[in-house]
């Protein structure tokens, strides 16, 4: 293989040569299952936003295999850190969508109370899924230091870090993978190459013939996978965490993909994806790829799809209902959480702010007096 | 003349501009083919080409630090930061290296360039699509801070901008790009960088505010005419150089004075307002000078429209400072 073919484990008619996932059958349906969830969140979350009834969503279609083949990896004491266009890993280890609802609504259940824009996720359980944040590339040195700290202390953890062909371009990801390479810290790093950063093509994001090669100049060994091959991602992670874990060091991880959608839901690619290119890979569907493979091995056939494709809506639809109905956060969930202890100046802030929508009447529903 | 919105208005002085000098420049993060994220450099790649406006690569570092390079190589560069919540990673290409490299270099190297971005809330941006970090970037001597209200302003600071021999940090309201409209000059013509501009007459009160306030504070003005308060508004738009003078006398005229900005309190802009009329003019004041502005905590997301000052929270304050 030369080292710009990607690593590839299913094979167009389904079969893996030999390759041993070491999942259970309940695993490899769940990875599936997760797969379809992410598809199906989006679908509900694109007609919700159409609707008015959010003001916000980023589409993951086309690139669920990488979330879901990196996050089957990893092990519910481990860290992810995550993009925007992850959160199939917090489904995989368990999120709810009606947890995930709540954010996309931003009501008084979200566990950001409602502070963040939509798909702005934050989780500590099951597994530590990182706070997101807008800024490009800030995540990646935190990340770093997570790891390394969970060195220092003797713990078995590995953070799992993940951003797109644009990240690379930000100071994070240098200060970041240079300071991984320097502490051998054990962090994986998952560049998910989707060939655009919003509108700007790869080809204008680096002059390097790709990611993976950077790995080199920071000391470290990268990987070039096809990231809708979720075997394949698969293997190449599990690869990489064995290292982190074996004191190693970190991993690069450059995995080839493609957005089937908008960058979000503010955006239209049709002014500048050209058409072939979204032809192309739509005839690479990661979704359909990992059908072929649970079909061989008998774990799949399409009623099965269409029973559980039925079920997940259900399910993502009925989270959305409820999620809907919850109030907004309260009024003092502004001035909250700023410091462990509020100030006095914004205590009284938040006085002002409550005593005048109270003689308004528009305090928000579930707000008593100034509780703080 | 022709009726534009506010950010037709900025496409129209690009526009101006690049066709009369092939010295400028337009980039930054997807203002090529997609002409910006609000459209704001529409059709500049199609009718001035790749060279003169392309995308570049994802780091405000880069963006600024090669701007700076440019402008002292003779070209004058207008790069666009996405949204002023991005800017931090050029905070030391802005704050160490253009506002200080004239005055390091003893007048022999300078950057005159500008450096356009999209500030404020209202548009459901939650934490990091919403800040007005202005204060910051008055904080730094040797660069200069403007904020346009009005098409017309717009236009006529961004060409005043960029003809400006300093690099200029032009602060673009995003709330008003489509929200305000009015008649813009056709062709080349500027608003000088020194003078405030008087919004509205009035002898009761002042508000003192520029931005995406303005039109907040009109309607408060609006309001409490009503009541049978007559409000002044001052929108300021040019924060750094500020006219200080032009503050002072409308000030002193009035005698009652609120200000009024979105981004938080504590060490905000209005500060420095307040300061400057205490320092010279007290014994004009006959009631506390106020301030209007956001809380002193991140930018909320569901809850933005109890964050960012509304007229109602203006009015009070007016009515408050009229009846001290
Ligand atoms: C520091 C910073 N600059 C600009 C932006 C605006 N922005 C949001 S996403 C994005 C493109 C990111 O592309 P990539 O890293 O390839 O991830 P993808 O969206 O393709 O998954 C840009 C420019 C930002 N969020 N942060
Ligand atoms: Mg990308």
């Amino acid at each position: 293989m030369s080292p710009n073919e990607p690593l590839r484990v299913i094979e167009p008619d389904g079969g893996v040569n030999g390759y041993d996932s070491r999942l259970t059958e309940d695993q490899l349906i769940h990875c599936y299952r997760t797969m379809v969830s992410v598809r199906v969140f989006d679908e509900i979350c694109l007609k919700l936003q159409r609707s008015g009834r959010i003001a916000f969503s980023i589409p993951n279609k086309g690139v669920e295999a990488t979330q879901i083949g990196a996050a089957s990896v990893m092990k519910t004491s481990d860290w992810l850190f995550p993009s925007y266009r992850d959160f199939g890993m917090a489904l995989y280890h368990g999120v709810t969508p009606l947890r995930m609802m709540q954010n996309m609504f931003g009501n008084a259940e979200d566990q950001a109370k409602g502070r963040q824009m939509p798909v702005h996720f934050s989780f500590e359980e099951p597994i530590r899924f990182y706070s997101i944040s807008s800024p490009i590339g800030t995540h990646i040195p935190q990340s770093v230091g997570a790891a390394y700290a969970a060195k220092l202390r003797g713990e078995d953890t590995v953070c799992l870090t993940s951003f797109g062909d644009g990240g690379t371009s930000s100071m994070g990801f240098h200060s970041g993978l240079n300071f991984a390479g320097v502490w051998k810290a054990p962090v994986v790093f998952l560049c998910q190459n989707n060939g655009w950063a919003i509108s700007c093509p790869v080809e204008e994001q680096t002059a390097s013939e790709g990611f993976a090669i950077k790995a080199r100049g920071y000391g470290m060994p990268g990987v070039l996978i096809d990231g809708n091959d979720l075997l394949a991602v698969r293997k190449a992670t599990e690869e990489a965490v064995e290292r982190a874990r074996a004191g190693e060091g970190p991993t690069l991880i450059e995995a080839l993909t493609f957005r089937m959608g908008g960058h979000s839901t503010s955006d239209d690619p049709t002014r500048y994806v050209p058409k072939d290119m979204v032809d192309y890979w739509a005839k690479r569907d990661p979704i359909e790829r990992f059908e072929k493979y649970l079909e061989g091995v008998g774990l799949w056939s399409p009623e099965m799809g269409k029973a559980l494709y039925d079920e997940v809506t259900e399910e993502i639809k009925e989270a959305a209902r409820q999620a809907e109905k919850i109030s907004s956060p309260a009024l003092d969930t502004i001035f909250s959480d700023v410091y462990a202890e509020m100030p006095p100046h914004i205590r009284s802030q938040g006085q002002a702010a409550f005593d005048l929508a109270r003689t308004r009447g528009d305090a928000e529903a579930g707000d008593g007096d100034f509780p703080l | 003349m022709t009726t534009r919105t506010l950010l037709q208005a900025i496409n129209d002085g690009l526009h101006t501009v690049m066709k009369e000098d092939p010295s400028v420049l337009v980039f930054g993060e997807d203002v090529g083919v997609k002409g910006g994220v609000f459209l704001v450099t529409e059709g500049l790649q199609k009718e001035f080409g790749k060279e003169r406006c392309f995308d570049t690569p994802l780091s405000e570092d880069g963006i600024v630090g090669a701007a700076i390079g440019m402008a002292m190589n003779g070209l004058k560069p207008v790069a666009e930061i996405q949204f002023q919540d991005f800017i931090f990673p050029a905070f030391d290409q802005i704050v160490s290296e253009a506002a200080k490299l004239r005055y390091r270099s003893g007048g022999q190297y300078t950057a005159p360039m500008v450096i356009r971005t999209p500030y404020g809330g209202g548009i459901q941006g939650g934490l990091y699509h919403s800040q007005s970090g202005e204060a910051y970037f008055c904080h730094t001597p040797g660069l200069k801070v403007v904020i346009p209200s009005t098409p017309h302003d717009a236009k006529g600071l961004l060409i005043a901008s960029i003809e400006d021999p300093d690099p200029v940090l032009f602060l673009e309201p995003k709330a008003l790009y489509r929200a305000v409209k009015g008649e813009v000059p056709e062709g080349h013509y500027t608003v000088d960088l020194t003078t405030l501009r008087e919004a509205r007459p009035g002898k009761d009160v002042v508000i003192f505010c520029y931005g995406a306030m303005v039109p907040v504070a009109m309607k408060a003005a609006e309001l409490a005419s009503e009541n049978g308060i007559d409000c002044r508004v001052v929108d300021l738009r040019t924060l750094l150089p500020l006219d200080e003078e032009g503050v002072l006398e409308h000030a002193k005229a009035v005698g009652r004075v609120v200000v009024l900005h979105e981004a938080p309190r504590f060490c905000g802009y209005g500060g420095e307002i307040s300061a400057l009329i205490a320092e010279n003019c007290i014994e004009y004041m006959e009631a506390p000078i106020t301030r209007v502005a956001g809380f002193d905590t991140p930018f909320p997301n569901t809850l933005e429209h109890h964050y960012l000052p509304d007229h109602r929270r203006v009015l009070d304050a007016v009515e408050r400072t009229y009846h001290f």
